[in-house]
């Protein structure tokens, strides 16, 4: 076998590009994840029968159908229902928001159930409004619970990122391949890709290792 | 003057019939021991008269303030009668005296100041002002349950609702409680207190209620009912709990 790692040095400005992609669109999908997930997991806990049932259905729907398919809709059937055209990395965020949404409404719902409903009783019973009950006792307690499943998702999304290859987003995986088809260095290439993943997903780790450690579970 | 009333109340789980057309009149400054077999209603009675179970039919006032008149009042009932709860349920993220400052800043409104030197003073009442930085986990269960009495007091209630507060303590711990809530009769305060502690009944209780099937079977003062052989169904309940 014949490799010459030095390819790795002459592609790496290109490498760095497309991971700097995979980060942006991991960031923002995130961030909106978190937003649109806390919501639908708010509603799903605490809504009536019919902010219950919204939820439910945006849930069940993404998370029964593969985030391909998601990210292809929006980029190519979009167009043809709504004559809504978006460019390919609009799409991507928008895919990563709405996927890692649905996933995060059910670790908000798990962890806010997971608090003994005793706690919320004894707020109740002081004369506190809900949602100060909310704000002040249960989403604190329930804070503590979404750190560990939340970056179980983080790690999730940003390698899911890698499918927008689909869609020609120009994120890190589709850098490798545009590299690896003008000068076919596969192991040297896709050596260096795993190896960059790996670092964005274990610094991911380590940072909520560090909130997880600063905020005991109670 | 009575500061609570049942008024033919009614609580239905489904098809159960937890309470069944209760009539009951409370006093400023009683003290009422309700006991009972277990499902008798008497912890349903108490949770309906804070609202945390509704009441289904019938009405039921505290401090003439009806808890069918809307979430607004029912917050006002509920700053008028504390509750102390058998697993104690104080917030695990604060320390005692966080958690006894926590009502009045939250509901009345004080300053962190003000509730912090009012919650001092109330630990210091049920013993436990050296423990005013530890947290919950930290303390003894008898501990926990006088943090968890001094929060309720926090809020200036007249009334004190107890579920079950020694349940779940170890025999050695049951006392330093009952020590507490005897304090508090003695001082005059209205309590309702769900119990199987008969010698607290016997005495520190104005007045002992026995419930049965969702009815108030017996009613009258702790020493002609316990001296006396009025029920059938009491005196077998008592021969189980002695």
């Amino acid at each position: 076998m014949n490799t010459d790692w030095s390819v790795i040095a002459t592609f790496m400005p290109q490498l760095l590009n497309g991971a700097k992609m995979t980060l942006f669109i991991t960031l923002v999908g995130l961030s909106g994840g978190m937003v649109v997930g806390a919501i639908a997991g708010l509603m799903r806990t605490y809504g009536n029968w019919l902010l219950n049932y919204t939820a439910m259905i945006y849930i069940e729907v993404i998370r029964g159908t593969p985030i391909v398919v998601q990210v292809m809709f929006l980029y190519f059937a979009l167009p043809v229902l709504a004559s809504i055209r978006i460019d390919p990395l609009t799409a991507a965020m928008i895919a990563i928001i709405v996927n890692a949404g649905a996933y995060i409404a059910e670790i908000v719902r798990g962890s806010l159930q997971s608090i003994s409903r005793g706690l919320a009783e004894a707020g109740l019973a002081l004369g506190l409004p809900r949602w100060k009950v909310l704000v002040h006792i249960v989403g604190p307690l329930a804070f503590r619970r979404l750190i560990p499943p939340l970056g179980n998702q983080f790690i999730i999304s940003l390698k899911d990122t890698s499918l927008f290859i689909v869609i020609g987003v120009s994120e890190l995986t589709r850098t490798g391949q545009e590299i690896m088809a003008a000068n076919f260095r596969a192991v040297e290439i896709w050596s260096a890709i795993a190896v960059m993943y790996l670092i964005m997903t274990g610094s991911l780790t380590l940072m909520l290792r560090y909130i997880e450690r600063r905020m005991k579970i109670l | 003057m009575s500061i609570i009333e049942f008024k033919n109340v009614s609580k239905h789980f489904g098809a159960l019939k937890v309470l069944d057309e209760v009539d009951l009149n409370i006093d400023q400054g009683e003290v009422v021991v309700l006991i009972g077999p277990s499902g008798s209603g008497k912890s349903t009675l108490l949770r309906c008269i804070n609202g945390l179970e509704m009441i289904t039919g019938g009405d039921l006032l505290v401090d003439d303030i009806s808890v069918l008149a809307g979430y607004a009042k029912l917050r006002e009932i509920r700053q008028e009668a504390g509750m102390v709860f058998q697993q104690f349920n104080l917030f695990p993220q604060l320390t005692a005296l966080d958690n006894v400052a926590f009502g009045p800043k939250h509901v009345r409104g004080q300053s962190t100041h003000e509730a912090r030197a009012q919650a001092l003073a109330l630990l210091d009442k049920v013993g436990l002002k050296d423990r005013a930085d530890h947290f919950p986990n930290e303390l003894s269960g008898g501990q926990q349950q006088r943090v968890a009495i001094a929060r309720a007091l926090a809020v200036k209630p007249k009334v004190m609702l107890f579920d079950e507060p020694t349940s779940a303590l170890d025999p050695e711990l049951k006392q330093e409680v009952l020590n507490v809530m005897r304090n508090l009769a003695e001082e005059g305060m209205t309590m309702v207190v769900v119990t199987h502690e008969m010698s607290f009944a016997k005495h520190v209780g104005s007045r002992l209620i026995f419930m049965e099937n969702g009815k108030i079977a017996v009613d009258g003062h702790p020493h002609e009912i316990l001296a006396g052989d009025s029920n059938p169904r009491l005196k077998d309940f008592l021969r189980h709990v002695h």
